[in-house]
């Protein structure tokens, strides 16, 4: 050891000096935790409504709850569009013990594709904390009840169930009732800037079309919130408080399903469309268009595969026919004999003579009649009777297109009907500025009397037909088509018991279509009347037997135009180049309950009379059921017509190009 | 009266032959009290954690009263070879080190892990004290030279590993020493000069990028709330929320909840703010303030210059504990992994802390019979 300094110390100095540096740092130690004291102080005291709002939006969710779609109902209460519960396999990863080997035993025991698996993690790597994923959608019973009885060996692995749209009739009903398919980004858009994208935060389709999308608000319920604590990795701990959701309120319609199956039938096999409304309210009994296609395959998403199936397919399913225009032809005769009373053009006994062809003066072009021969003299009454062509032609000429258009408009051609759902076309009324817009060219006088046999750019939808003939029958009175029928009220009693009723719909009222003379309705209805009563007449003979009393009125579009003096002959025609097969009817001829209107695409022989009046006939017998109403009006001693040209009462006609 | 005077006597006695400070003894095993608590609470209410850490505890009361019973003038004996093979201990944990959570502290010693830089936190003031004790007070320049360079090696050996929040810790613990042995003020001010100039290079040059970011963090640290900021945004909240009278025990979302980090550890003093509020705070302090003029008092009355620097320099340090975890978690200071003294959870600073508190008790009951 080094030898050591003697210190002398001066211990009382030295203990002064480090006294005073202690109390020193005793003020220094004091300043400090007046700093951390004060700082403290800030956060708690100045800044504390602050962090509490922080600390409990940290905490508290708001987790939206969606409400459940209301139903709909045709109108005997049978159920159209149901809310089924599907079962998805799903599972939330951090509650699984052994990740890899339960999904490998779980997709062993249901069955579940490598695909899936790879699905599954591919996603789990993705997502955020204690969120479930789905492992399988849409489970099989069996498998429901497989993993039922395993599922405690399958913790962090269970059936999430969800409530889907579901339609027992499938494609019966998809064009009247559209369907609810997820919520792409353009619906998503367009709740935002409606101010509803809130309402369905918890909802995960949309009504895309028909009545569905129509009704969409009134079937969407209003959300629901449940408040609840959680953890900082999102796991739900309890719930604070719960605002149930407000249910969608369930619809019953107007339409009869039974009609609906029977028009189905009908028109099986057809391209075409049928629609059959109640006159006296405008309510739709049934539509039908031909062929449709399942609306549950867009509940689940469909496949590009089924829909490029939809798509290309030849036979348009996708279309809905009832609300897409077509040539009215014939069947918009008696309109067009109602414009000429009224124009004074005509008389119920004016007369004109049919020789089998109609020339203009000093034109070259010859219009025909479809019979070649002619009619001779016909007058009102048998013109529409036997759909004489001639006459329209005739008729036409002398009331000229504007008003006809004019009329015509009156009664909802050319324009929407407003029906309760979106998918409706307007079809053509064409008049002279009509063309001016359309082609930019003028109104030629051999259209006009196109125009008079419901050709040319005429164009209607089954449902305007129906809403023609409503008017008609009505005598003025006109009728919006509509399917709602009534919307189901929950109401809540003191005791907060839910107590329902059907609250029905009130239609307003239409400004009504007032003729000059009430009596140009009755001479009408009653050409129609003969139309299907009279032995010969060009309706008679699909009504044969029927114990209602029926009126109606045939019509056969032509297609293809067919050159001057070229014969129309439907075998040597292309198929979607055939004529179309038109018919309108109402029964019973007394205070109608039914009218209906029929279209029936590219026929192989015969028109209206043939192909599209059977498709009513079944329609009507269904509705009538065995109910008998016979006719006051006695027609066995009429006179008869070879019956053997009724079925090929085409309005084929030549027209100069 | 006699008797009574005659009892109390005794009483002090008794603690004096123990090698007791009685008061010291209270505050610390007041703040214990109240971290089981605390520790119960934010550890998920697992009873669990209780015991270990109640176990720790005694544990580091033992080692406490164990070395309180040492004289503390014969610790002088063995500063300098305990620091040589301290110094040698660090070095051997950078070069053979077990790697733990991005940073070399522990040596693995087979039978248990070691973390070397807990003993230096004892050894250097030790160390120092002795070495500046050896002379008359005020101390010299050359000494505090001497002294700064002694500090300094074991400061950036720990630094290296890293560990900022020990070589911080050790750093200040030689510092207190000169600064309490009458280092001038003109050097002072020189110092914290230097020291001013010297952070730029300590930024560009000697921290780590993930040390760069704490501190960009503390500056800023809503810029990344759900990453590096969390941490300090999160504290902020559950000490804000509380309030002054607080959310209650076991009643604070932000810890119960787990939205903290580190809520048993370093960041205790969030949940024991949210919890207690304003009141709970202050009556915290005041028990550190009432330990921290206890070990003044001591050091004031110690006998021996070296015995004076080395109770000084222990209290001191054990204020800057409690001084970088309050600011650190109140958002005061950049975070480093300091504990929340005698309340936080975890085992290996507590044992120190409570042989500092030894030495301290050492250092009172000791002076009757040494001089």
């Amino acid at each position: 050891m080094a030898p050591r300094r003697i210190i002398i110390r001066n211990h009382s100095s030295e203990a002064n000096l480090f006294a005073r540096r202690a109390f020193i740092a005793f003020a220094g130690v004091l300043l400090l935790l007046i700093i951390l004291f004060s700082n403290v102080y800030s956060l708690q005291v100045n800044s504390f409504e602050k962090y509490q709002t922080r600390s409990n939006s940290n905490r508290i969710k708001l987790l939206p709850v969606a409400p459940n779609r209301g139903l709909i109902y045709d109108r005997n209460g049978i159920i159209l569009a149901d809310n089924k519960p599907i079962y998805s396999l799903a599972v939330i990863p951090e509650d699984v013990d052994n990740l890899a080997t339960s999904i490998q035993e779980i997709s062993t025991l249901l069955d579940i594709s490598a695909d899936r698996q790879e699905k599954f993690f591919k996603a789990a790597k993705r997502k955020r904390r204690f969120k479930q994923i789905e492992l399988q959608p849409r489970l099989s019973e069996q498998q429901v009840a497989l993993f039922s009885v395993n599922q405690h060996k399958f913790p962090g692995i269970f059936i999430d169930a969800r409530l889907k749209r579901y339609y027992p009739f499938s494609e019966l009903t998809t064009h009247n009732l559209g369907y609810v398919a997820r919520i792409n980004r353009k619906d998503a858009n367009k709740l935002k800037r409606q101010g509803k994208f809130e309402n369905y935060a918890a909802t995960h389709g949309i009504g895309k079309l028909g009545i569905e999308k129509y009704y969409e608000e009134l079937l969407h319920g209003t959300i629901g919130h449940q408040e609840v604590e959680i953890n900082n990795q999102g796991r739900i701990l309890r719930t604070l408080s719960y605002t149930p959701p407000v249910q969608g309120k369930d619809l019953t319609l107007t339409l009869d399903i039974e009609l609906q199956m029977i028009a189905k039938r009908a028109l099986s096999g057809k391209r075409g469309a049928v629609v059959a409304m109640n006159p006296r309210t405008g309510g739709i009994l049934a539509m039908y268009s031909n062929p449709s296609y399942d609306g549950n395959l867009f509940v689940h998403g469909i496949s590009s595969k089924n829909y490029k199936k939809l798509l290309n397919s030849k036979d348009l399913p996708l279309i809905n026919r009832s609300v897409q225009g077509y040539p009215p032809a014939s069947t918009v005769k008696p309109f067009l004999a109602l414009t000429g009373l009224e124009e004074k053009v005509i008389t119920e006994s004016t007369k004109i003579w049919d020789p089998g062809w109609y020339q203009l003066e000093g034109l070259p072009n010859k219009y025909r009649d479809w019979k070649k021969w002619g009619h001779g003299w016909v007058n009102l009454t048998k013109a529409i009777e036997q759909s004489c062509n001639i006459y329209f032609f005739d008729l036409a000429f002398k009331l000229g297109i504007t008003k006809i258009s004019t009329m015509m408009e009156r009664f909802g051609f050319g324009d929407y009907t407003g029906i309760d759902i979106h998918e409706e076309s307007r079809a053509i009324m064409p008049s002279v500025s009509w063309k001016r817009a359309r082609y930019n060219k003028p109104w030629y006088t051999g259209e006009t009397l196109s125009v008079g046999i419901g050709q040319s750019y005429w164009t209607v939808t089954p449902l305007q037909l129906t809403q023609a003939i409503t008017t008609l029958v009505n005598h003025g009175e006109r009728k919006v088509p509509h399917f709602l029928k009534a919307i189901k009220e929950v109401t809540l009693d003191q005791e907060g018991k839910a107590h329902s009723s059907l609250e029905d719909i009130v239609y307003e009222e239409q400004a009504p279509l007032v003729l000059k003379q009430n009596k140009h309705w009755d001479i009408v209805l009653k050409a129609m009347h003969n139309t299907v009563q009279k032995l010969g007449a060009t309706a008679h003979a699909p009504f044969k037997g029927a114990k209602y009393d029926a009126a109606g009125k045939t019509g056969s579009a032509q297609v293809a135009r067919i050159k001057q003096n070229e014969k129309y002959d439907a075998n040597k025609t292309q198929e979607n180049k055939r004529d179309n097969a038109m018919f309108i009817a109402f029964a019973p001829y007394q205070n109608p309950e039914i009218v209906v209107a029929v279209a029936i695409e590219n026929v192989a022989k015969g028109g209206g009379g043939a192909n599209a009046a059977p498709v009513a006939r079944q329609i009507m017998d269904q509705y009538f059921g065995n109910r008998e109403i016979t006719s006051s009006i006695d027609y066995s001693s009429s006179q008869v017509i070879t019956t053997s040209e009724q079925h090929n009462h085409q309005s084929h006609f030549q027209e100069s190009d | 009266m006699r008797s009574s005077g005659q009892d109390q006597q005794k009483v002090i006695s008794i603690w004096q032959k123990l090698h007791i400070d009685l008061p010291l003894l209270l505050g610390i095993l007041s703040l214990m009290t109240l971290g089981l608590f605390i520790v119960f609470s934010a550890g998920g209410q697992s009873i669990d954690i209780v015991y270990r850490q109640a176990i720790r505890l005694g544990v580091a009361i033992v080692v406490m009263l164990a070395i309180a019973q040492i004289p503390p003038l014969s610790y002088r004996k063995w500063a300098v070879p305990v620091f040589i093979l301290g110094i040698l201990l660090l070095v051997a944990v950078l070069l053979f080190g077990h790697v733990g959570k991005g940073a070399q502290r522990w040596l693995d010693l087979g039978f248990m892990k070691f973390q070397p830089s807990e003993i230096m936190k004892l050894i250097v003031p030790i160390m120092i004290a002795w070495f500046i004790s050896q002379d008359n007070l005020p101390v010299k320049i050359s000494t505090i030279l001497w002294a700064f360079i002694l500090v300094l090696i074991p400061t950036l050996l720990i630094a290296r590993q890293p560990d900022l929040g020990t070589s911080l810790l050790i750093a200040s613990s030689g510092i207190f020493v000169i600064f309490l042995a009458g280092a001038s003020w003109k050097l002072i001010s020189i110092c914290i000069g230097l020291g001013s100039a010297f952070a730029p290079i300590l930024w560009m040059f000697l921290m780590k990028d993930y040390q760069r970011q704490r501190v960009m963090t503390f500056l800023n640290p809503e810029q990344d709330p759900l990453g590096s900021g969390y941490h300090i945004i999160q504290s902020k909240i559950a000490i804000g929320s509380g309030g002054i009278e607080g959310k209650g025990w076991l009643q604070g979302t932000q810890s119960q909840l787990e939205f903290l980090p580190e809520r048993h550890t370093d960041f205790i003093f969030a949940v024991f703010s949210e919890e207690f509020g304003l009141i709970g705070v202050a009556v915290l302090l005041a028990v550190y303030l009432f330990i921290v003029m206890r070990g003044l008092w001591i050091a004031v009355n110690a006998q021996h210059s070296f015995t004076k620097l080395l109770a000084g320099s222990i209290t001191l340090t054990f204020f800057v504990y409690v001084f970088v975890n309050i600011g650190m978690v109140s958002g005061l200071l950049p975070v480093v992994g300091v504990p929340l003294p005698l309340v936080s959870y975890g085992g290996t600073s507590m044992v120190t802390l409570l042989a500092g508190f030894g030495m301290l008790m050492a250092i009172s009951t000791h002076r009757r019979f040494h001089t």
